[in-house]
């Protein structure tokens, strides 16, 4: 390939280099030099996969667990948990800006005078050594055909400038000279850029953190006992903190997360979270989150009142609030616990909760930990019954807890507010698991004609009452004797105690007891016959203890009812002991209170890094798109008229210039008057 | 008095047919600012204009491009027209179920790419010049049938319901059809700028797998439902960062398949010089131009998606850059091309090691692509598979 350029070439290697001397030359040199540049790109695309393979900056916990001790260790040192403020990931980045100062520093001058310099010393003979020229003759004096040129030149955008020679006029001309500008706009650019990031970086976080200046809280504390070492002052340092703030209340701070702990980052204002709202879409998809905020600082003469929303923030003096998430900010829940378990008395209680909060619960003998994690106003899943996924249902409100025993064991429940209706009947819904990995398991508790659970405890309270239930199972067996003839006392006692046991049985672990005792004490000849006549002995006894707590006998439609509900009180009961709780909440009101997650940001380096992105993006432009072509024409004195040399080059796309350059001549020609 | 000569070279339609359109596209934007001037915020009015500027300047000297955007106006209004208030109509009105609803738009878009690869190889392989303008022909159909699916889907979506209604780049099922859409475009540009038709085939291919992937998007996961905007896409950034974004994918993707021509011809010079690939593709040295040119132009798109989303970053996530996986993938993306045009401008590579690395580069530009979004998580998890 010919020179296009009369720079020497920008190739390092390829043109001879001139003896260094000093060491200082060599590494600048060697700093400069293009291989450098382009391993240090290709080593920092290769770095970043890295931080995106490796989910970084979360628990380390969650680290340790992934990879064992060993490499949990080796990757901690390697910094790999956090990669792009790893010390190796930036001293990649540093060198590369390193690299490209001194790429500028080095071209910039020559750069510069080249896109000025119109280059008068060219000679003929190097004009016909182009690979792009013509010549011809032209009838019109020199004078003449120069001024045609030199207007022409410029008609076409160019710069042009004629100087004697010897053998005739030169005109030198050159258009796109700001190609050269598009060089230094885009490297000092990757300088910019890489500046203001620094500005905004937790560099220097880090740093005080090294000299011992701050120290990372871990633990959960007040806002107010976080130690001094912990806090940031108001300050030019960069942070992007987060705070919640419950409707209602205020903060002055934000927290930094830091590895494994957070720091505290003091705000010059205060802010307060007058109401939070979620709109949504018809399928239940959130559609918008907006937060009314009041901004109070001294310096404002009222405070500031504004709605911020995804996409929307607040730009103040600097700092940007931003919605970022949200949470519940301690919703108060009236709750009242009804007893399923003996030793948790018979009669419901209610009591107030909040969300986030724990407490101590006692019923008769036995206690639990209470600990309310959530609450939603609705729910808008699937409805079952259609089987049509796209069926959307509001299931309306609900509320998660956990009841943690003494021995620290805890199983997750979800209540509905709502009665859910199935098979026509409606019944309240209570979900639970034992850990986050399973599926929540359903008890479904029937309600009774009020739309209460008071039918269902009064049946409950009967199958707890030993009394009751020993008068029963009498009954039963004189009834069920009254036709045999030879009645001993011993077959009386034995079926009455039989019928009380069965009962008790059902009552720790449902029909799965009932059916463990047949299969483990039955002889197995007797299994078959006497395993369902066992049942049904007990359907039985249920049914009659249910019955027996009505005074008048109803009417039919009456006791059809009432038999359903007999078979669903059964059935819930007979999941009591997967159920695990003694006790079941009922949430009979609620006073909902969100909390807004913001997010306050300070980056001092943002307009300097905008300012980089739009040099980068205007370099780039000038780079690609505008070429920087310069045409020569030598004009000599002939006998009858002149001669025309003319020359081009341009310093990319020579395909284009190839044509430009006949586009070009043609022109010339023609205005000059070839002949 | 003569002309002046354009720095790219593009040679000029005369000025009758430049000044109608440059007029045409100016009074549709009048038009649409006045139609909607209550509605529009001024980031709005800004895209309106910066869309009728890029529309003009790139149909000034192209009549291709000027055909395809009075084609896709008129039937998409057609189609609009059609609808009405009523979306039922899209599965019973004739002309909307078979031609114009955007589910059959895009049907039609993806049976016209694959004719169109099939017509340019075989216009390749027979030497039928007749057949290549057939394929380019069916690119052009093509692109216009995408087009107005995009369009038509964008009306369709306010038909469900007007906070539902959003420009149709908002995840992976419709910028799927936008990639395919720019490459087919990107490419017919450049089948005009040098005057061969070679190249469709390879270029094609890209387009038939990315619609293959959406065939079988579609009626695996029934993508093709239109879903609400989640608040964070609710951005006029997203109109200007998606599309600048999928400039800079198409024309890479059309450097790497340039790149697979340019092996090919470069291996059956020396394996078979007389045999038919080594002598129907283009010369060595207009492929490596033009898979410079392709770099060159992704590159600079690419800079200002990635500086776009910047911005928005800095709007929605409260940084403008958080070292997301999307966001750390584009930036390997160009750090990647920025070293292979260093490589070539100034250590002067040529040929074959450049080709590869384009070819290479694809796959990179996949993985920002498509892979982040498959295999990694983060903030941009809207387009998940
Ligand atoms: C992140 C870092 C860098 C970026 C994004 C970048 C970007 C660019 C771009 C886009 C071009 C134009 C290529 C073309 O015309 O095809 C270019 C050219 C060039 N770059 Fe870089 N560059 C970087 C670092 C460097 C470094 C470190 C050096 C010095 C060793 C350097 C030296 C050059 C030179 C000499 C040219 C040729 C200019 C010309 O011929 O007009 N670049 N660079």
């Amino acid at each position: 390939m010919p020179i296009l350029n009369g720079l020497p070439s920008m190739s390092d290697d390829s043109r001879p280099q001139l003896p260094r001397h000093t060491l200082g030359q060599r590494i600048f040199h060697f700093l400069g030099s293009m291989d450098l540049a382009i391993t240090l790109l290709l080593a920092l695309a290769i770095a970043s996969v890295i931080g995106t393979v490796l989910q970084q900056n979360q628990p380390y916990t969650d680290y340790l667990i992934k990879f064992g001790p060993f490499w949990f260790d080796v990757f901690e040192s390697a910094g790999l948990y956090d990669v792009y403020s790893a010390l190796w990931f930036l001293a990649i980045l540093t060198l590369l800006v390193i690299s490209t100062s001194t790429c500028v520093i080095r071209h910039t001058p020559s750069m510069i005078k080249d896109m000025w310099n119109l280059r008068t010393h060219v000679q003929e003979k190097s004009l016909r050594a182009m690979s792009h020229s013509h010549e011809w003759d032209v009838s019109s004096s020199v004078d003449d055909s120069v001024n045609k040129l030199a207007t022409e030149l410029s008609q076409q955008g160019f710069r042009v400038k004629q100087t004697a020679k010897e053998e005739g006029i030169l005109i030198s001309s050159m258009r796109g000279g700001m190609n050269r500008l598009g060089y230094i706009f885009t490297h000092v650019a990757i300088i910019v850029i890489c500046l203001g990031g620094l500005l905004d970086s937790n560099l220097p976080l880090k740093f005080a953190e090294w000299q011992g200046r701050i120290k990372i809280e871990t633990r959960d504390l007040a806002t107010k006992d976080i130690p001094a070492i912990s806090r940031l002052p108001v300050g030019s340092n960069a942070f992007r903190g987060s705070i919640h703030i419950p409707e209602g209340r205020s903060a002055e701070v934000a927290f930094l997360a830091m590895r494994d702990g957070y720091l505290v980052q003091e705000l010059p204002f205060k802010l307060e979270v007058r109401d939070f709202r979620i709109e949504h879409y018809a399928t239940g998809q959130p559609k918008s989150f907006e937060t009314d905020l009041v901004l109070f600082d001294d310096e404002l003469e009222q405070p500031l009142e504004v709605t911020i929303s995804v996409n929307h923030p607040l730009f103040y003096k600097g700092y940007a609030i931003y919605q970022a998430s949200f949470s519940d900010g301690g919703t108060g829940l009236s709750l009242e616990a009804w007893p399923l378990d003996s030793g948790a008395g018979n009669k419901p209680f209610s009591f107030e909760t909040k969300v986030f909060e724990n407490r101590q619960m006692h019923w008769g003998e036995e206690s639990a930990r209470l600990e309310v994690l959530s609450f939603r106003p609705f729910n808008i899943n699937p409805d079952p019954k259609e089987g049509d996924p796209d069926n959307l249902r509001n299931f309306g409100p609900s509320f998660g807890f956990k009841l943690r025993s003494k021995t620290g064991e805890a199983r997750e429940y979800l209540n509905y507010m709502l009665p859910v209706p199935r098979n026509g009947r409606d019944f309240y819904l209570s979900g639970v698991r034992s850990s986050q990995a399973e599926e929540f398991g359903y008890l479904y508790l029937p309600l009774d004609s009020e739309g209460g659970l008071t039918a269902f405890n009064q049946f409950l309270k009967r199958l707890y009452d030993l009394e009751i239930v020993e008068s029963v199972a009498h009954q039963m067996m004189l009834e069920t004797l009254a036709s045999v003839e030879h009645k001993d006392d011993d077959l009386e006692q034995s079926l009455e105690n039989s019928l009380i046991s069965l009962v008790a049985m059902f009552m720790s672990g449902g029909f799965a007891e009932v059916a463990t005792f047949i299969d483990t004490t039955l002889p197995e000849a007797e299994r078959e016959t006497l395993g369902p006549a066992y049942l049904s002995m007990l359907r039985e006894m249920l049914a009659r203890l249910y019955f027996s707590g009505f005074e008048q006998p109803e009417s039919d439609a009456d006791t059809e009812q009432q038999l359903t509900f007999l078979q669903d009180a059964v059935d819930a009961i007979g999941s009591f002991s997967r159920y695990g709780s003694p006790v079941y909440f009922s949430l009979t009101d609620f006073d909902h209170v969100e909390a807004s997650g913001l997010q306050v940001t300070h980056a001092p380096g943002k307009s300097t890094v905008y300012l980089g992105c739009a040099l980068l993006i205007i370099g780039v432009f000038l780079l690609f798109y505008l070429p920087q072509r310069r045409f020569w024409a030598i004009v000599k004195k002939k006998a009858n008229g002149s001669n025309i040399v003319l020359a081009g080059m341009s310093n990319r796309n020579p395909r284009e210039f190839d044509l430009f350059f006949e586009q070009i001549s043609k022109q010339l020609k023609q205005v000059s008057g070839n002949s | 008095m003569s002309n002046r000569i354009n720095a790219l070279n593009i040679e000029s339609d005369t000025a009758l047919a430049q000044w109608s359109w440059r007029g045409l596209m100016a009074i549709a934007a009048v038009v649409l600012l006045q139609l909607y001037s209550s509605v529009f915020d001024s980031y709005e009015i800004g895209i309106v204009v910066l869309t009728a500027v890029s529309l003009a300047l790139l149909g000034q000297n192209w009549s291709g491009f000027r055909r395809h955007v009075i084609a896709v106006t008129v039937l998409s209004f057609i189609a609009l027209w059609l609808y009405g208030q009523d979306l039922s109509l899209g599965e019973t009105d004739f002309f909307l179920s078979y031609i114009l609803a955007s589910q059959s738009a895009f049907m039609w878009m993806s049976a016209l790419f694959v004719m169109a690869t099939v017509a340019y190889f075989s216009g390749l392989l027979m030497r039928s010049s007749f057949t290549e303008k057939v394929a380019s022909g069916l690119t052009w159909s093509a692109a216009t049938m995408g087009m107005i699916g995009l369009m038509v889907r964008w009306r369709e979506s306010y038909l469900i319901s007007h906070d539902v209604g959003h420009i149709p780049v908002s995840n992976l099922y419709e910028v799927f059809i936008l990639f395919a859409i720019i490459t087919a475009l990107l490419y017919l540009f450049y089948e005009r700028r040098y005057q061969t038709r070679s190249l469709g085939g390879f270029v094609l291919l890209v387009i038939t797998a990315a619609v293959a992937f959406q065939l079988w998007y579609t009626f695996e996961k029934q993508a093709h439902e239109i879903q609400p905007l989640v608040p964070a896409l609710q951005s006029y950034w997203m109109k200007i960062h998606v599309p600048a974004n999928f400039v800079g994918y198409g024309a890479f993707a059309m450097a790497a398949m340039i790149g697979v021509a340019y092996l090919l011809k470069s291996w059956c010079q020396t394996a078979r010089p007389q045999g038919l690939l080594a002598n129907v593709l283009p010369e060595l040295s207009m492929m490596d131009d033009l898979m410079y040119k392709s770099i060159a132009l992704g590159f600079a798109f690419f800079t200002v998606a990635t500086v776009l989303g910047a911005l928005w970053a800095a709007e929605a996530w409260g940084g403008y850059w958080s070292w997301d996986p999307k966001e750390t993938w584009a930036l390997i993306v160009w750090l990647n091309y920025a070293a292979w045009l260093h490589m070539r401008m100034t250590k002067g590579w040529h040929g074959r090691p450049m080709a590869w690395w384009a070819v290479i580069g694809l796959f990179v530009t996949l993985f920002a692509f498509l892979g982040v979004n498959m295999f990694l998580s983060g903030l941009h998890s809207y387009g998940t598979l």
